[in-house]
């Protein structure tokens, strides 16, 4: 079947004054129509770069596609031109961000920001926009639309605000839409409600999601396959129940193991020591060699290729090679038995 | 909103009957009268001229009377010459003054919003280090440095314009440029942080992950969002241009307001420092209410607070 989107060998780097900075080496990934996949790893792992990257938003002069590709509908999105850009954006991908606070621009009404989109790509009059605008904002839930939408957005709550960001993001019946960290910055009853909407809206549309998140608790209530990224890299794939309960990366599992739970001994929350790697220069080898616990020699030089756990689940690492010592994974990252 | 007004308006008021308290008190304790520096007169002539101005009376009696008359719109006669009111003094002055002060705001502000969004658009490259070096000398070098600059190049070395006076339309050119430069400097220097600043929001990236092209979301979300506190330090600036115009009538020999209020403290002419003091305050006070307003307009968050008060 071919794939809605997919991303070959993506490189993306940043020209600092301090030097280049990679922040995504080499990154391969697939979305099927409908589907949502989740894309998690701490600050700095460079998730959200690679989303921008798939809209060509990266800061100018700054940041670049260095190599790789972006299929999507058989165009390669890394060399289309801004033109060609201007068409999918908005149109076939969109995009939701982190805070709702200042996604939307203060001195335009609501109304108005939905119907830019459709205006554009719809050649819709302003009635027909309106109107289309009025229903947008009752399908994600906002009460009185044809008042509100005359409204500005700081009439609005964070959790409305992110309801209306939704709209616009779906206003063109994208087939991709990227949600980056949608619900950190948002009190946890909103984020249940907002990953809700996503979820049933999803159904209804069938717009395929790319999740971008740290939050595991996220991942788990939206997304089908996650990938887990680490240093620029992605260093496991699979289903949201090989992630969980078959996870094979060291990192996967230190991610699982500083996830709090409700029913732990320990009061004391489990962090991974250390810090991610330096990216102006990225280590040789594996990049979380430095803070894994069960890291080798091998682990220091060289960069373990993906191994292939099942037909979905992949993982890059050198404890998979058959040469290398078994080991269990730690009992905190464990999800079952904290069930 | 009009309630605001209201309130608004008889804080004025209140403002203009203290400005005009300081003033007259100020006023009485310069040195010297009006009439002590005519040596003709005889030492009846100036007594009974003294008597003629009603300046004979105690002082809180001339207060007394100049608030009433002030009550009526009336500013008095002006000592220097006979028979012509002070009214009559600022709204012939008002021409010339109003002219250059409004063709500088607007030149000032147009350049330096164009400056300003050039250099943000081209954010550390050749265009944004030249502007920004010309707005630091625009705001550095006082405008009488400029007014004499150009008086002394562009009037007398090249003979392009009229050093001086003001009879036509050429004679604006170099007294609205010097009174403008500072304004272009700060609106410069105001567009650029704030264009960068705004350029920088999510709420850019998303009108841009809407499809919408470069060109408009800079002219759509971002120009016009940074124009906001430009429209604050208008005011200000206007205020600014007020002084400046001051020294710069004087300068250019223009027969304005400001010629007018610094020939009449040289004077002693207590009418004419007093009626353009107030006048001065008044444009001042207005200026700043104009804004408020103007800021409730461009800003709807302002709006919503404004309109509850």
């Amino acid at each position: 079947m071919e794939k809605l989107l997919e991303l070959d060998n993506l490189h993306v780097s940043f020209q600092t004054y301090g030097g280049e900075v990679k922040a995504v080496r080499g990154v391969s990934l697939s979305l099927d129509k409908g589907e949502s996949l989740a894309i998690v790893g701490e600050s700095g792992s460079g998730k959200s770069v690679t989303s921008k990257a798939v809209m060509r938003l990266l800061p100018n002069r700054i940041g670049s596609i260095k190599e790789g590709a972006i299929r999507f509908h058989g165009k390669d999105l890394a060399k289309a031109s801004e033109r060609e850009m201007e068409k999918i954006r908005g149109a076939e991908i969109s995009m939701i961000f982190q805070d709702p606070m200042t996604s939307l621009n203060p001195t335009m009404t609501i109304g108005k920001q939905i119907m830019e989109g459709l205006r554009k790509h719809q050649n819709m009059s302003k009635s027909e926009a309106k109107e289309r605008s009025i229903n947008l904002l009752k399908l994600v839930g906002i009460p009185n639309p044809e008042l509100r939408v005359d409204e500005y957005p700081h009439q609005f709550s964070g959790g409305m605000r992110q309801r209306v960001v939704i709209a616009i993001a779906l206003a063109c019946n994208p087939k991709v839409l990227i949600a980056d960290e949608p619900t950190t910055a948002l009190d946890v009853t909103i984020q249940a409600q907002i990953l809700d909407l996503m979820r049933d809206l999803q159904e209804k549309t069938g717009t395929a999601i790319i999740l971008i998140t740290h939050d595991l608790g996220v991942v788990a209530n939206l997304a089908q396959r996650v990938a887990v990224m680490y240093g620029g890299k992605i260093v496991e794939t699979g289903t949201v129940d090989e992630i969980f309960y078959k996870p094979k990366h060291p990192y996967t599992w230190g991610l699982l193991a500083s996830m709090p739970k409700l029913n732990a001994d320990t009061k004391e929350l489990l962090a991974i020591p250390g810090t991610p790697p330096d990216l102006m220069n990225p280590p040789q080898g594996c990049p979380f060699a430095a803070r894994c616990p069960y890291a080798m020699e091998v682990c220091i030089d060289h960069m373990p290729e993906a191994s292939h756990v099942s037909s979905s689940h992949q993982a890059a690492c050198w404890l998979l090679d058959e040469r290398a010592p078994k080991v269990e994974p730690p009992e905190a990252a464990v999800v079952g038995g904290a069930r | 909103m009009l309630r605001y007004i209201i309130k608004r308006v008889s804080a004025m008021l209140l403002t203009l009957l203290i400005i005009a308290t300081i003033t007259f008190f100020l006023m009485k304790l310069l040195p010297g009268s009006p009439f002590n520096n005519q040596e003709k007169l005889s030492e009846s002539q100036r007594y009974a001229l003294n008597e003629k101005y009603g300046l004979n009376d105690p002082v809180p009696v001339q207060y007394i009377n100049y608030l009433g008359k002030l009550a009526q719109g009336d500013l008095g006669y002006t000592f220097q010459f006979d028979g012509r009111t002070v009214n009559s003094l600022i709204a012939n002055g008002m021409g010339p003054s109003a002219t250059i002060g409004f063709e500088a705001l607007l030149f000032g502000t147009l350049v330096g919003l164009v400056l300003g969004i050039a250099a943000a658009l081209k954010h550390n490259t050749f265009i944004d280090y030249g502007a920004m070096v010309m707005a630091v000398f625009g705001i550095a070098i006082p405008s009488f440095v400029f007014a004499g600059l150009l008086q002394y190049y562009v009037g007398v070395k090249l003979g392009w314009l009229p050093v001086a006076f003001w009879n036509g339309p050429e004679y604006h050119i170099m007294p609205a440029f010097s009174l403008s430069v500072g304004v272009i400097a700060t609106v410069a220097r105001f567009m650029r942080t704030e264009m960068l600043e705004i350029l920088g929001t999510d709420y850019i990236l998303m009108a841009r992950s809407k499809g919408i092209s470069k060109q408009a979301v800079i002219i759509k979300h971002c120009v016009r969002n940074s124009m906001i506190p430009i429209v604050t330090i208008l005011g200000p600036m206007a205020i600014g241009l007020i002084t400046g115009s001051l020294v710069i009538e004087n300068i250019f020999a223009i027969p304005g307001i400001g010629e007018q209020f610094v020939k009449s403290i040289n004077l002693n002419d207590y009418p004419v420092i007093m009626g353009t003091t107030l006048f001065y305050s008044f444009l001042i006070i207005l200026i700043i209410l104009v804004v408020d307003i103007l800021y409730g307009i461009i800003d709807p968050r302002i709006r919503v607070a404004g309109g509850k008060s």
